[in-house]
């Protein structure tokens, strides 16, 4: 009985004290949290600096790798949990708000430190001299915009811009579309194979097609693809990489590109016309729509979406490609692209003034296009 | 208009040994509603589907008038069809779904426009003709698509399950409303639903089909009062038609003590017991303790009337008193004096209110 009133009144109270407890601030708890995020920073930047400065104490660079993977994740695991202790610590009022704050501002942080930090300096140093020691105003500017180099550069990646998204657009919807009316096998068979080039990189891809591209004097065996099979049809051994008629060379780049890149377009396409829903299809055959009506006007409708964020991405790749040109041709014969030449003018003639201020005109040239990507991105949450 | 007929019409999807849809054989007049009703997995969607040409035929003819659609694509049948999920084009607004069959055509603009606007007035979309599916409630998508099929004026309206993604009272409401159009339009129309409440209200002759195969095909008060087997009877009706197996003897069947009179030629071939089949409504208390005998286990009194659920015992023979298992059974009786919970009971058919099937093939034994 006397047991029983006891634990009634000690609920009791507990129950009463809980929501003040709540709202008091609980400064064991903020201590505690600030020593520990005081000493794991403090541990975690002497472990990295010891990494550096006395490596020896580590034995071998396995051992580094593997204390560094430790201590990293470990390390802001343990941050954040103190940080979290912090947090619950300060007064309820407070701590709503702020935890949100809290789990974000330090990521925010880093992207800041490894994104905007370097874009500011970029725009920053465009404007200074070849080695970034003086300022120069607009001189940068005046240089490349009078060098002929980089307005071929402009035309090259406008042309890259126009044709290869378009294209990669096109053929992976008509790969899509076509290993959709296969058999479960084929279609399996077919789209890895054109999935396949995705996970070659640029650079391998190029040399895999310089080899298609090669050229050797008339009469030898031509071992380059292209040339082989053009003088089987009683043509003549040709350079193709160095024909600029009709810009030839650079749409022979371009194709390494469209051939990297339709896999990836086939993928999210093909998910997508098989989320058309079957029954739309159906309607329409009966409202006496042909194929091709049926694949305009109520397949690719319902796809668009897709199409477009399959285009948009691929457009910003285009935006940087950089390998394929520098592993082939390094810009010669006219097939010279904006990212090559700010790789040259910042390695090779050491000019990190018009570099970045090469670099700050494609800045300003892709922000409509990022904006109109992000627009279309809300749109379609909005709509789902 | 037209006329439409099944004739022998068979599907056999590759790989399954058994047809879909087996033989099927319905003529449907001219601006007539037949509904095709059975549980699910019967073949009614696939019927339907082999009439719109969505469906492969593998033997027999389709006709729609004079004509054999049989192997024509869709689009030369001019029917025009309502989906389950209704099928609304989710890019184009109110307006442009309606019309699209009008566009595809290639009838002029305002023509288009016109034809729209009469349909929507008819089904009260006049406000939402430039919205989007995706903007519009559950009944207003469903009404969008009939307007869809309104608008072409097509020979043949099919129907699959228009109504089963619409809460109940708004199912009720829409079914009269198709209805209703339906008669006042004139167009042929196959219904397709696995609702035989549905299935009852709406048609001028409801089609009942089972595995593939026509069971009957009647109208509703005929299948009511005349199924033609024991699927049909237990099928057709809420609460469902009672069944149980009883014995032979003379001049009737014997329902503990109680003879129900059935013609001697008709039960000539019959054998020892039959199946009988009364209508919950068709009962009567029995005023002694002949009849059959009923447990109840639930009452449900809806005012006037009163429903009893409860288990009856299947005697095939008074005189071994050899026991077939209980059966479930349901009973109307008046609402003021219902029975209590755990009472037992006696019950009657009314004369001339039993339906006798025969116990091996199923089949309605006489009238």
């Amino acid at each position: 009985m006397t047991a029983d009133t006891s634990t009634v009144r000690s609920r009791g109270r507990a129950r009463s004290d809980d929501p003040e407890k709540s709202l008091r601030a609980n400064p064991a708890k903020i201590l505690i949290g600030i020593v520990g995020m005081v000493v794991i920073v403090w541990f975690l930047a002497n472990l990295f600096l010891a990494f550096g400065y006395h490596p020896e104490w580590f034995g071998n660079k396995i051992v580094i790798a593997i204390l560094a993977i430790i201590g990293g994740v470990g390390g802001a695991a343990l941050l954040f949990f103190f940080l979290n202790m912090f947090i619950e610590g300060l007064p309820s009022r407070l701590s709503q708000g702020a935890i949100p704050y809290a789990f974000i501002l330090p990521g925010l942080f880093f992207v800041g430190l490894m994104l905007i930090y370097p874009t500011f300096q970029t725009i920053n140093y465009s404007f200074a001299n070849a080695d970034s020691t003086a300022y120069v105003g607009l001189a940068n500017y005046k240089t490349i915009f009078g060098d002929p180099e980089f307005w071929q550069s402009i035309l090259n990646n406008v042309l890259w811009l126009l044709i290869v998204p378009a294209v990669v657009v096109a053929f992976g919807v008509i790969v899509a579309v076509l290993s959709d009316k296969l058999s479960a096998n084929g279609e399996k068979a077919s789209k890895s194979l054109i999935f396949l080039p995705m996970a070659i990189s640029f650079v391998g891809a190029t040399a895999i097609w310089g080899l298609v591209y090669a050229y050797n004097n008339p009469g030898q065996t031509q071992t380059g693809l292209l040339n082989a099979i053009w003088t089987a049809f009683g043509g003549q051994p040709q350079t193709w990489l160095q024909i600029e008629t009709a810009k030839l060379n650079s749409i022979l780049l371009m194709v390494i590109l469209i051939w990297l890149q339709v896999g990836f377009a086939m993928v999210l396409l093909s998910s997508a016309i098989k989320g058309v829903p079957e029954d739309t299809i159906e309607a329409a055959r009966i409202d006496g729509a042909g194929e091709f009506q049926i694949f305009w006007q109520v397949v690719i409708p319902q796809i668009k979406g897709t199409i477009i964020t399959v285009f948009v991405t691929v457009f910003i790749l285009v935006l940087k490609v950089f390998d394929i040109v520098y592993v082939s041709t390094n810009g010669a014969y006219n097939t010279n692209v904006i990212a090559n030449l700010f790789f040259n003018k910042l390695f090779a003639a050491s000019q990190a003034g018009q570099a970045t201020a090469i670099v700050v005109v494609l800045l300003i040239a892709v922000i409509p296009l990022i904006w109109y990507q992000i627009k279309h991105f809300r749109d379609e949450e909005a709509n789902r | 208009m037209a006329t439409v007929t099944f004739d022998n019409a068979t599907r056999q999807y590759p790989g399954n040994p058994k047809p879909s849809v087996d033989k099927l054989n319905i003529e449907i007049a001219d601006g007539e509603f037949l509904v095709l009703v059975g549980p699910s997995g019967c073949g009614k969607s696939t019927s339907l589907r082999m009439l719109a040409g969505l469906e492969e035929v593998n033997g027999g003819r389709i006709l729609i008038g004079d004509r054999d659609v049989t192997n024509l694509s869709p689009k030369d049948r001019d029917v025009a069809m309502v989906f389950q999920n209704y099928a609304l084009y989710p890019h184009m607004s109110v307006a442009d779904n309606m019309g699209f069959a009008l566009k595809i055509a290639g009838v002029d603009k305002a023509e288009i426009r016109k034809r729209v606007e009469e349909a929507a007035k008819i089904l009260d979309l006049t406000p939402y003709l430039d919205r989007k599916p995706k903007a519009l409630s559950g009944g207003q998508r469903q009404r969008v698509a009939m307007g869809r099929a309104i608008v072409r004026s097509p020979q043949v309206f099919l129907m699959d399950e228009p109504l089963s993604n619409l809460d109940a009272k708004l199912r009720v409401q829409t079914r009269t409303q198709i209805a209703s159009l339906q008669r006042r339009l004139g167009v042929t129309t196959v219904y397709v639903t696995h609702d035989q409440v549905e299935a009852m209200t709406m048609g001028d002759r409801v089609a009942v089909l089972k595995d593939g195969i026509l069971q009957q095909c009647d109208s509703p008060r005929r299948m009511y009062d005349h199924p033609a087997n024991v699927f049909v009877a237990g099928f057709i009706g809420s609460p469902a038609m009672n069944l149980m197996d009883v014995p032979v003897t003379d001049g009737g069947v014997d329902l503990h003590g109680h003879t129900v009179p059935v013609a001697r030629e008709d039960l000539t071939n019959a054998g020892k017991h039959v199946t009988l089949g009364v209508r919950p409504e068709d009962l009567e208390l029995s005023s002694d303790t002949s009849g059959i005998p009923v447990t109840v286990d639930v009452v449900e009194e809806l005012g006037a009337d009163a429903y009893i659920y409860g288990t009856a015992e299947q005697k095939l023979l008074e005189a071994t008193g050899e026991n077939a298992g209980d059966v479930p059974f349901i009973a109307r009786v008046d609402g003021r004096r219902p029975p209590e919970k755990g009472e037992k009971i006696y019950l009657k058919p009314k004369p001339g209110h039993v339906h006798v099937f025969n116990a091996e093939s199923g089949l309605r034994i006489g009238d």
